[in-house]
């Protein structure tokens, strides 16, 4: 008998965003996702939970990572999978989101991940559509699937998140990773501090409790963790000004080399939530340093994504036939 | 809640062992011979029964793993609860191996066929076999039967078995709990074994 075996369900319904959960759901991730890393390394990785469910992942912004392994993810969970980018569809003619999703879901698709370049998509569609959502990044307000990756990346590195001082560089700005990611490591009692040019920190970001470093080398200093953002070259000077002067002096003053690696004196984990701008935010030797967990956070991304998707289908009422 | 006891210390090790001989006898030195526990509680019956095998034959023939079969659940969805995953350990391919499942307690048998479903990605066995501890027979859902038997109980749907071991539970005992269990005797309930076959 189960006796043993704990039973729990997320809070949520729907995974909008890292701001939403507990850091209770969160270990709940964690710990399925356990189960299903496990699964990904056996001959078949394949299991049959899903297989009476649909999912539709709708990219109306350009992804390779996050929409593979969400594919995987689905696959690996045996649901059906529909795939929709926003190129070459109805969008184009003028469409409404919610049309959009409410023909889809006219086809009996059950849950729906999303990327969406404005912030709040995924909130808005949760609202006015009868599916589950999974926010896979809406603009630069939350990206909650690689927040949860990155953090369940160092718990396998380091074998713990609490007390762990985390350094996010780069374009705080715009990043929906570093948002995801603050909310994310402060539930888990990690500490983060930010570090990057004056002009990518959001004002006012000193208010969420972290702390903010302009000199890469003192925040280097600090950390067990460096999570390097990507510059994101394509939401760079939306209202005509450049947040900074060029590429190279970026990499100068706020990119990591071997040389600034060696000075920082102690063994660091380097992480990158890609794509890289190699010579940028990292240079290659940094990137392909054995202290660097970039390809254990992609494989640990569809553990995860598993995770999160059985989860909240857990939660979903089966109807009647 | 009541509860009577079916297995105290003493009788639960000498059905395990008896388990052993059982399988010793079927299958020899155990060469090629897999006994896989299924989590969470069946494990511990298997680790038990590698244990005991390992010091009557004196040395390792058979390979062990534990499976966990919490995706391959035909529940999922159906209950409220969600039951946590465990961890699997499987090091080795089941292909054209002699595989013995090993659980606690046998009931509805819908464990052991999620059980059957989670192996086969490991491999397409010779053959597979079933041991259980306890077979709470005349209440299967699913047309399953095991091969070695500890005890068949004949219970009623609210009552519930369960398996105490010493390393978890600080002592080895099969308890019954639920109505019908007040001033029962023991021996009334619990009743023959596959020796008896």
């Amino acid at each position: 008998m189960n006796t043993t075996a704990q039973s729990e369900q997320l809070s949520v319904e729907h995974l909008l965003g890292i701001k939403e959960l507990s850091a209770a759901d969160i270990e709940l991730i964690f710990r399925t996702a356990d189960g299903f890393k496990e699964v990904l390394n056996r001959p078949i990785k394949k299991v049959p939970s899903l297989r009476d469910l649909t999912i539709a992942n709708l990219f109306f912004e350009s992804s390779t990572r996050t929409r593979v392994s969400f594919e995987l993810a689905e696959k690996r969970l045996s649901a059906d999978v529909v795939n929709f980018s926003s190129s070459g569809s109805s969008v184009s003619k003028g469409e409404t989101l919610v049309d959009t999703v409410n023909n889809i879901l006219a086809m009996k698709v059950d849950m729906v991940v999303m990327r969406h370049p404005d912030p709040g998509a995924a909130v808005f569609l949760s609202r006015h559509v009868n599916a589950r959502i999974v926010n896979a990044g809406d603009g630069t307000h939350e990206h909650p699937t690689q927040a949860l990756l990155d953090a369940y990346s160092i718990r396998e590195k380091l074998g713990k998140v609490k007390g762990v001082k985390v350094l996010i560089v780069g374009d705080i700005l715009h990043s929906r990773v570093a948002l995801s990611n603050i909310f994310c490591l402060q539930k888990l009692g990690a500490e983060v501090m930010l570090c990057g040019p004056q002009t990518l920190m959001p004002r006012y970001i000193d208010t969420l409790g972290v702390r903010v470093e302009p000199d890469l080398d003192k925040a280097l200093k600090w950390c067990d963790v460096a999570n390097m953002l990507r510059i994101q070259l394509e939401r760079q000077g939306g209202d005509g000004v450049a947040n900074f002067p060029s590429l190279r002096e970026y990499a100068m003053r706020f990119g990591l080399d071997l040389e600034r690696y060696k000075r920082i004196g102690k063994e660091i984990v380097i992480m990158h939530p890609g794509p890289i701008n190699r010579g940028v935010e990292v240079t290659s030797q940094v990137a392909d340093h054995a202290n660097s967990i970039i390809l254990d956070q992609v494989e640990n991304g569809v553990a995860i994504r598993m995770a999160v998707l059985y989860l909240l289908a857990a939660r979903i009422p089966r109807t009647a036939v | 809640m009541s509860s009577v006891p079916l297995l105290t210390s003493k009788a639960f090790g000498l059905t395990v062992e008896r388990l052993c001989y059982q399988l010793i006898e079927d299958h020899g030195k155990l060469e090629g011979l897999a006994i896989i526990g299924l989590q969470p509680r069946g494990i511990l019956l298997a680790r038990r029964l590698r244990g005991e095998l390992h010091r009557i034959l004196g040395k390792e023939q058979l390979q062990y793993g534990e499976l966990d079969i919490t995706f391959h659940r035909d529940d999922f969805r159906h209950r409220t609860s969600l039951p946590q995953p465990s961890a699997t350990q499987l090091d080795f391919s089941l292909d054209d191996r002699k595989v013995v499942l090993v659980d606690d307690v046998l009931y509805t048998g819908r464990t052991i066929r999620a059980g059957l479903d989670a192996m086969l990605a490991f491999g397409r066995p010779a053959s597979v076999q079933l041991l259980v501890l306890i077979d709470r027979r005349f209440s299967r859902e699913l047309p399953i039967q095991p091969d070695y038997v500890g005890r068949w109980v004949d219970s009623i749907g609210d009552q519930r078995v369960t398996v105490q071991w010493k390393e978890t539970d600080g002592a080895d005992q099969v308890l019954l709990h639920g109505p019908g269990t007040e001033g029962r005797e023991p021996s009334s309930m619990a009743q023959g074994t596959s020796a008896d076959r």
